[in-house]
């Protein structure tokens, strides 16, 4: 591979993921196109500053779920495991976020534990309610997510993977059901709202959703760079080898059952602080919200669309079926009829379910395929002897 | 003198061991089935009315699982799909009896087919204390016929495809997933989300002995349930198709060797497997009424009792089918010493459960199947 890889310059160019790009933008164009379509052209320039916020919450969501979609690629894109209990993951932190950031429950309609909001704040003088809380509450978030995965992989990740999927919806169904029925722990199905947003204090009222995108999309950014540190280090190739072949790499000594555990327990956490991110986006948390299919299913179609086992891929995947979904949910603003309007959410579902399929039969890599990748080492080497190449035009090519 | 602290030491710890170990093996063999029969009885004297609806939707459970068990066997992938194939089969009996394609709104109906079973005549005439008249077989018969060649259809549009591209497992069930979503999403397309019942009207209720009374209706999805697995044993275990199955199943590439058309077993499970689903679902929708929501909902204790049963194994399908009802039932009627009482909304959660111990205790199930 590295023979292949160092052959020449020519070969090593940025291939620009064409097929990606591409629906991202039709996706985006559609959205810009019917949002302004639909805003009333009451101000000069109405349409456009209508047209501008409604994008914008667009992209807070992409990157919302661009972070669930990386979570989810570390399990299952890297080192194959099967969790189709994202939903369990979503609500612990998006949850656990409310929980920390918001004040005690008062009044005889909200009941839930905690509201460490204020206990939190110590030092009010430096505005710790600004970010300090909510630093804590989303470290929390993945705290109590990775866990929860931990304590899910003891019985079911050492078995094969379709156990590992069947348990992982189970625990969904169980923290979905736990939310709605223990009434008294967050406030079952009326829910929670008035999750504070992080450095409130920095904007006016009316440009908070700016600051949100911001939140979203640095937090999305930091985790995508540190997976990208993380699988072209030597335990990413661990979990790549356990992905494509878990005999062989038990055979060169790796402890398998530990890698899958680490794996999924990072994904866990990753989707932790999405589910915290969605809570300061969303600012309302009600469990009616948190299904089986907008919070698991809809990330594998994320995923599996984008492409499996890369994280480009993933948000791209993001990017293209969050479009997809805010579309169906734009077409119902026009006059449709009821028989139409009624099943528009249906045929959404529809074109989900076999999505997935097609993805499957005819284009197994996504959108945007899984790069070859060897090691990092082996990578720099690789730019070295470039850059030698470079520096004698006419020399013999280098080759280790 | 240290030497004999530390043989004492190490064979008080040996000793522990040891019966950490037997406790372990007594647990996971004659102990797991002793608590089993415990519980039964228990639920029997205690919550006898629990107990009998417990048997009831175990029922349908088993038929489920025992056509989840025939896939999983002889496939070797976690059918995802299967309860909402079920929930599909039964709106194809719900159409064939009246049909009618029904709205959203009440009214909103569109009667499609020209002829319809419930027109043959008598079809709807109650059979003895039942609600429903012949119709409801002709129609379960003909569903179970559509249902197989769906079944055989979905097989060669996609699991085929996968199969001669050497997929893992895992990414046939991924397949299964979405056939499922749409599955499900077709069907409140056409039907939208309101409950259906195939006949409308009050179910006459039986007074057995043991001061036992449940529905009609309740008693022939027991019955069936009991039928179709004994038709399913007599398959596995007394045909020529039933023995290349489990030859599949216990390994499917000395069966190929060994001469068998591992194509065509795939193709005849799939119809046997289509039936099951088919009769399933119009016992389901006896038991509850219809709404497209079923199908997610049963996943849960369909994988429960076919695991609990071990996967792969009919009597294990039937029995884990039972015990994971009966289980669920009795459960949410409990009033427990810390938790408190069990509320109704947790009543798929027990399955959840019942999976977890059974995949800690006895991953291979009751009857024992390769994990």
């Amino acid at each position: 591979m590295s023979g292949e890889a160092a052959t020449g310059p020519d070969r090593r160019q940025i291939r620009l993921p064409i097929a990606g790009l591409a629906a991202c933008a039709v996706v985006a164009g559609l959205i810009l196109f019917i949002s302004y379509d639909q805003s009333p052209g009451a101000l000069p320039d109405g349409n456009i500053s209508g047209t501008f916020s409604f994008f914008v919450l667009f992209l807070t969501f992409v990157a919302v779920y661009g972070v669930f979609t990386l979570g989810l690629n570390i399990q299952w894109g890297y080192a194959g495991v099967f969790n189709f209990g994202v939903l369990a993951f979503f609500m612990v932190g998006a949850y656990t976020t409310a929980i920390f950031t918001k004040t005690p429950a008062k009044g005889s309609f909200t009941d839930y534990v905690g509201g460490f909001g204020d206990a939190l704040n110590f030092a009010p003088g430096l505005a710790t309610d600004q970010w300090f809380v909510p630093l804590v509450a989303t470290l929390a978030a993945g705290a109590v997510a990775g866990l929860l995965a931990y304590v899910v992989s003891i019985p079911t990740l050492r078995l094969r993977e379709d156990y590992l999927a069947i348990a992982t919806i189970g625990v969904a169904e169980f923290v979905r059901r736990v939310a709605i029925e223990e009434r008294g722990l967050v406030n079952g199905t009326r829910g929670l709202t008035g999750v504070p947003l992080p450095l409130r204090g920095l904007v006016d009222r009316g440009d908070e959703k700016y600051l949100k995108l911001v939140i979203a999309a640095v937090v999305l950014a930091l985790v995508f760079l540190a997976l990208e540190r993380a699988v072209r280090s030597p335990w990413g190739r661990v979990l790549l080898g356990l992905r494509e072949d878990e005999v062989a790499t038990e055979a060169s000594g790796k402890n398998v059952a530990a890698f899958r555990t680490q794996s999924f327990v990072l994904g866990a956490i990753i989707m932790g602080i999405g589910g915290s991110m969605y809570a300061y986006a969303s600012s309302a948390l009600t469990p009616d919200s948190f299904t089986h299919f907008t919070a698991t299913f809809l990330f594998w179609a994320m995923l599996m669309l984008g492409g499996s086992g890369n994280n480009q891929g993933a948000i791209v995947g993001a990017f293209v079926l969050w479009g997809f979904w805010t579309l169906t949910l734009q077409i119902q603003g026009y006059e449709l009829g009821d028989a139409v309007e009624t099943r528009i959410p249906y045929v959404r579902d529809l074109v989900l379910g076999s999505l997935i399929v097609l993805v499957l039969l005819l284009r197994p890599a996504g959108l945007i395929p899984q790069e070859a990748r060897v090691s990092m080492w082996v990578e720099r080497r690789i730019r070295k002897l470039q850059a030698a190449e470079r520096r004698s035009p006419d020399g013999e090519p280098v080759l280790d | 003198m240290m030497a004999a602290v530390t043989s004492a030491r190490s064979s008080l710890s040996d000793r522990i061991r040891e019966r950490r170990r037997m406790a372990a093996a007594w647990l996971s063999g004659p102990g797991l089935w002793v608590i089993i029969a415990l519980f039964m009885t228990w639920a029997v004297l205690q919550e006898r009315d629990a107990f009998t609806v417990g048997i009831v939707s175990g029922s349908i459970f088993a038929l489920g699982a025992l056509g989840l068990t025939l896939i999983y066997g002889v496939l070797k992938f976690g059918h995802f799909a299967h309860g909402d194939t079920m929930m599909f089969s039964a709106y194809i009996a719900f159409f064939l009896l009246g049909g009618f394609i029904v709205g959203e709104r009440p009214g909103d109906e569109l009667q499609v087919l020209p002829v319809t079973v419930n027109d043959l005549p008598g079809a709807g005439d109650a059979i003895w204390k039942f609600s429903f008249g012949y119709g409801l077989w002709v129609a379960m018969a003909a569903a179970a016929v559509l249902t197989a060649g769906i079944m055989v259809g979905l097989d060669r549009l996609v699991y085929r495809r996968l199969r001669d591209r050497k997929s893992g497992i895992v990414i046939f069930s991924i397949a299964a997933l979405g056939v499922a979503i749409a599955t499900r999403a077709l069907m409140f397309i056409f039907y939208g989300p309101s409950p259906r019942l195939y006949y409308p009207g009050i179910r006459e209720r039986l007074d057995l002995p043991f001061d036992v009374s449940l529905l009609a209706d309740q008693l022939f999805i027991f019955a069936t349930a009991v039928v179709v697995t004994a038709l399913i044993y007599l398959l596995l275990f007394y045909t020529k198709l039933g023995k290349a199955m489990r030859a599949m199943a216990d390994n499917a590439d000395l069966a190929r060797i060994s001469g068998i058309n591992t194509d065509r077993i795939i193709l005849q499970t799939w119809i046997v497997a289509g039936g099951l689903i088919a009769v399933a679902g119009v016992l389901l929708a006896l038991q509850v009424q219809l709404d497209p929501e079923l199908g997610f909902v049963l996943l849960l204790p369909l994988f429960a009792s076919a695991i609990l049963g071990g996967l792969g194994n009919p009597q294990g399908a039937l029995v884990g089918g039972l015990i994971v009802g009966i289980t669920q039932e009795v459960a949410v009627t409990l009033d427990l010493p810390l938790i408190g009482e069990v509320s109704a909304g947790y009543k798929f959660s027990i399955a959840f459960i019942i999976l977890v111990l059974m995949l800690l205790v006895r991953p291979r199930g009751l009857f024992g199947a390769r994990v």
